[in-house]
C-alpha cells in the first residue's frame, strides 16, 4: 500500500505563549491608562466591557491547552468562578464609590442581611425567613403538629411556595384536560381558540381586585391561590392543546394500524407524544406562578417573599430588601431545577 | 390459490380549495396468498395512497377493496390482524423501548405481559436486536430502527404485511444489508406482502411479481411476473436475468418518471 502526499504539509505551531502576554499586556494597558488619565470614574463601563472581552480570550487560550478532562472541570469552575468574579467586582464597585451603595449594597451586605433574615424572628411583623426549623424538634416536644404548624406558618418562603404548588395545582389539572380535548377535538378548539387567547393575555394581576371581592375572606389565602391557578390554568392548556395538536401524524397513523383506540390509544401515544411540550408549558407556568404570586405578595399580604421584598422597601432597609430579591431568585432556580428532575423521571427517553 | 386482496376499480381523489383531484384511477389488482408484490411508481404517482387504503388508513373513493381473512370466524378484538403497515419514515415510538415497541400491537390486543414479552423477544432476536431490546429508539442507528418497526409488523403476525418504502430513508450499504435480511425473513414465514417502493433493483429482488404505475393521476401500467428462483441473495442482483428484467421495468417506468420530473 502507497500513501500519496497530498499536499505540502507543514507543522503548526500555536503561539499561545504569544496571546498570552498580548492579552495580559493589554490589561495593564487599559488599567494603567485608565487610572492614570482618572477614566475609571466616568467610563468605568466601558472598562469593564473592555476587560471583559481580553479575559474571555484569556481563559479561550489556555482552555486550548488543556486535555479533555482538564477541560471538563475547567468548565465547572468556569461556570461557578466566573459569577463569584461579578460578585467580587460588585463588592469592588460599590466600595471604590463608584456605585452608590445606598440603592446598591455591596454583595458582603447582602450576604448579611440575607443570614439576618434566616436566623431572626421579626417581632414587629411575626414573622421568619424559612420559619426557624431549628425550633421544630422542641416545639413539637411541646405541643406536637400544632406546634410545629404555628411555627412554619411564620416562615416567608414556605407562604410562598404553599401558594404557588397549591394554585399550581389546582390551575394546571383543568388547564391538562381542557388542552387535551382541545388537541384531540377540532370543534372544540375552533370554539374555544380565540377566547382562550384572549383571556390568556390578560395580566393576571388585574383581576386580583375582583377575586378579593370574590372570597369570603378578602384578605386570606383564597384569592391568593386563586390567581396562581388561573394563571398557570392558560398556560397549561394552551401550550398542551399545542403540544397534543402537533403530534407527528405518522405514530397516529401506526398506533391506529396496530390497533390502539380509546384510552390505550391516549395513554400509549397521545399522552408521551405530547409530553415534551406539555413539560415546556409546565416550566412557563412554573415560571409565570413565582412572578404573580411575588406581585400579589407586595399589594395584599402579611407574609411571603414578596412581602420581604416591598416591606423592608418601605422601611428603606435596601440590604435586606435584596435579600428577598435574592431569596426570589433561589426559588426560581429550585422550582426549575425540580421541576426537570421530574422531566428526566417521566421521560427517561428525552434523556438517553 | 385464492386470492388475498382483491382491488377493482380502486379510485382515490382528494377534496382541495380548487376542486377535486383524482389521486388515483381504476386500480384493479388481485395479490394471491403468500405472494409477495411489489408496486414501483414515480413520486407522486399514489402508490402510498394504494397502500394506505389497504391498511384501512385512507378511505377508498371509488370501486371496491377487499381483504380476505385467514381466519373466517367473526373477527373479535384479540384477533390476528388484518394487515401491518412499515412505515418509511421510523414510526416506532420514540418513548417505548424497543422491547416494548415490538410488542406494541400484541399490547393493543390484549395478549398477556409475559406472552407479549416473549414473543417479542422472539421477533427482535430474528432480526439481530436481542441486546438492544432496552435500548430507546433514540439510541439506534436508521438501520436498527428499521428493524424495530419490521419486528414490530411481524411480532404482530398479520394476514397481509405491508411495506411502504421501509429502506427508503437508509443508506446504500444499510439498504443492501436489510435487503437480504428481508429476504431470508420472508422466505422462512411467506406472508402475504405488498411492498411499495423507488428502487427498481429492490423490487426484483425481493418480488414475485413487480408493478409499475403510471404518474399522477395513478393507474397499473404493466406487470412484471419475476420467475427468478429462490432462495435469491444480493448475488442475484448481478445475474444476466436480473439485468434483462431491470431493464424492462426501466422502459416501463421511464416515461412516467420524465412526466413527473418534466
Amino acid at each position: 500500500m502507497t500513501t500519496r502526499r497530498l499536499a505540502n504539509t507543514s507543522t503548526r505551531t500555536s503561539p499561545t505563549w504569544l496571546s498570552a502576554m498580548t492579552v495580559l499586556l493589554g490589561f495593564a494597558v487599559i488599567n494603567g491608562g485608565a487610572a492614570l488619565l482618572g477614566l475609571w470614574q466616568s467610563y468605568w463601563w466601558l472598562l469593564i466591557v473592555g476587560q471583559f472581552v481580553l479575559l474571555t480570550v484569556l481563559v479561550d487560550v489556555f482552555q486550548k491547552q488543556l486535555n479533555i478532562q482538564q477541560r471538563q472541570r475547567f468548565e465547572r469552575i468556569l461556570a461557578w468562578g466566573f459569577p463569584v468574579l461579578l460578585l467580587l467586582i460588585a463588592e469592588v464597585i460599590v466600595r471604590a464609590g463608584i456605585l452608590s451603595a445606598t440603592w446598591f449594597p455591596p454583595p458582603s451586605r447582602v450576604a448579611v442581611a440575607l443570614w439576618d433574615l434566616t436566623v431572626t424572628y421579626d417581632r414587629f411583623n411575626q414573622t421568619s425567613l424559612l420559619g426557624r426549623p431549628w425550633l421544630a424538634v422542641s416545639a413539637f416536644n411541646e405541643g406536637g403538629f400544632n406546634a410545629v404548624g404555628e411555627l412554619f406558618r411564620e416562615s416567608h418562603v414556605l407562604a410562598t411556595l404553599g401558594r404557588v404548588f397549591i394554585g399550581f395545582a389546582i390551575g394546571m389539572l383543568p388547564g391538562l384536560i381542557i388542552g387535551i380535548v382541545m388537541g384531540l377535538n377540532k370543534t372544540v378548539r375552533t370554539m374555544l381558540d380565540g377566547t382562550l387567547s384572549a383571556l390568556y393575555v390578560l395580566p393576571k394581576i388585574a383581576i386580583f381586585p375582583l377575586l378579593m371581592l370574590m372570597f369570603p375572606d378578602p384578605f386570606g389565602e383564597g384569592p391568593k391561590v386563586a390567581v396562581v391557578a388561573i394563571s398557570a390554568f392558560f398556560l397549561v392548556a394552551i401550550s398542551t392543546a399545542a403540544g397534543v395538536r402537533d403530534i407527528d401524524s405518522i405514530y397516529l397513523e401506526a398506533a391506529h394500524n396496530f390497533g390502539a383506540r380509546g384510552l390505550k390509544l391516549f395513554w400509549h401515544v397521545i399522552i408521551p407524544a405530547a409530553l415534551p411540550i406539555i413539560f415546556a408549558g409546565l416550566r412557563l407556568a412554573l415560571g409565570t406562578a413565582l412572578i404573580v404570586i411575588v406581585a400579589v405578595e407586595f399589594i395584599r399580604a402579611q407574609v411571603g417573599v414578596g412581602f420581604v421584598i416591598y416591606y423592608y422597601w418601605q422601611i428603606l432597609a435596601v440590604d435586606k430588601m435584596y435579600a428577598g430579591l435574592i431569596t426570589v431568585m433561589a426559588l426560581g432556580a429550585l422550582l426549575t431545577y425540580g421541576l426537570q428532575w421530574l422531566e428526566t423521571k417521566v421521560m427517561p427517553w428525552q434523556h438517553k | 390459490m385464492n386470492p388475498k386482496i382483491v382491488a377493482s376499480n380502486v379510485g382515490k381523489c382528494f377534496d382541495t380549495a380548487r376542486g377535486t383531484v383524482d389521486a388515483l384511477v381504476d386500480v384493479s389488482l388481485e395479490v394471491a396468498e403468500g405472494e409477495f408484490v411489489c408496486i414501483v411508481g414515480p413520486s407522486g404517482c399514489g402508490k402510498s395512497t394504494f397502500l394506505r387504503m389497504i391498511a384501512g388508513l385512507s378511505e377508498v373513493s371509488s370501486g371496491t377493496l377487499t381483504i380476505t381473512r385467514d381466519d373466517q370466524q367473526s373477527p373479535t378484538k384479540s384477533s390476528k390482524p388484518l394487515t401491518s403497515v412499515v412505515f418509511q419514515e421510523y414510526a416506532i415510538f420514540p418513548w417505548k423501548t424497543v422491547l416494548h415497541n415490538v410488542a406494541f400491537g400484541l399490547e393493543m390486543r390484549g395478549v398477556g405481559k409475559r406472552e407479549r414479552l416473549e414473543t417479542a423477544n422472539v421477533w427482535l432476536n430474528r432480526v439481530g436486536l436481542s441486546k438492544f431490546a432496552d435500548y430507546y429508539p433514540s439510541q439506534l442507528s436508521g438501520g436498527m430502527k428499521q428493524r424495530v418497526a419490521i419486528a414490530r409488523a411481524l411480532a404482530n403476525d398479520p394476514d397481509v404485511l405491508l411495506m411502504d418504502e421501509p429502506l427508503g430513508a437508509l443508506d446504500a450499504q444499510t439498504k443492501a444489508v436489510l435487503q437480504e435480511e428481508l429476504l431470508n425473513l420472508w422466505e422462512a414465514n411467506r406472508k402475504t406482502v405488498v411492498y411499495i417502493t423507488h428502487s427498481i433493483e429492490e423490487a426484483i429482488l425481493l418480488g414475485d411479481r413487480v408493478i409499475v404505475m403510471t404518474a399522477h393521476p395513478g393507474t397499473l401500467k404493466t406487470t412484471f411476473e419475476i420467475d427468478i428462483p429462490r432462495p435469491r441473495s444480493l448475488a442475484t442482483t448481478r445475474t444476466k436475468d436480473f439485468n434483462e428484467l431491470a431493464e424492462a421495468v426501466w422502459d416501463a417506468l421511464k416515461d412516467e418518471v420524465h412526466k413527473v420530473a418534466a
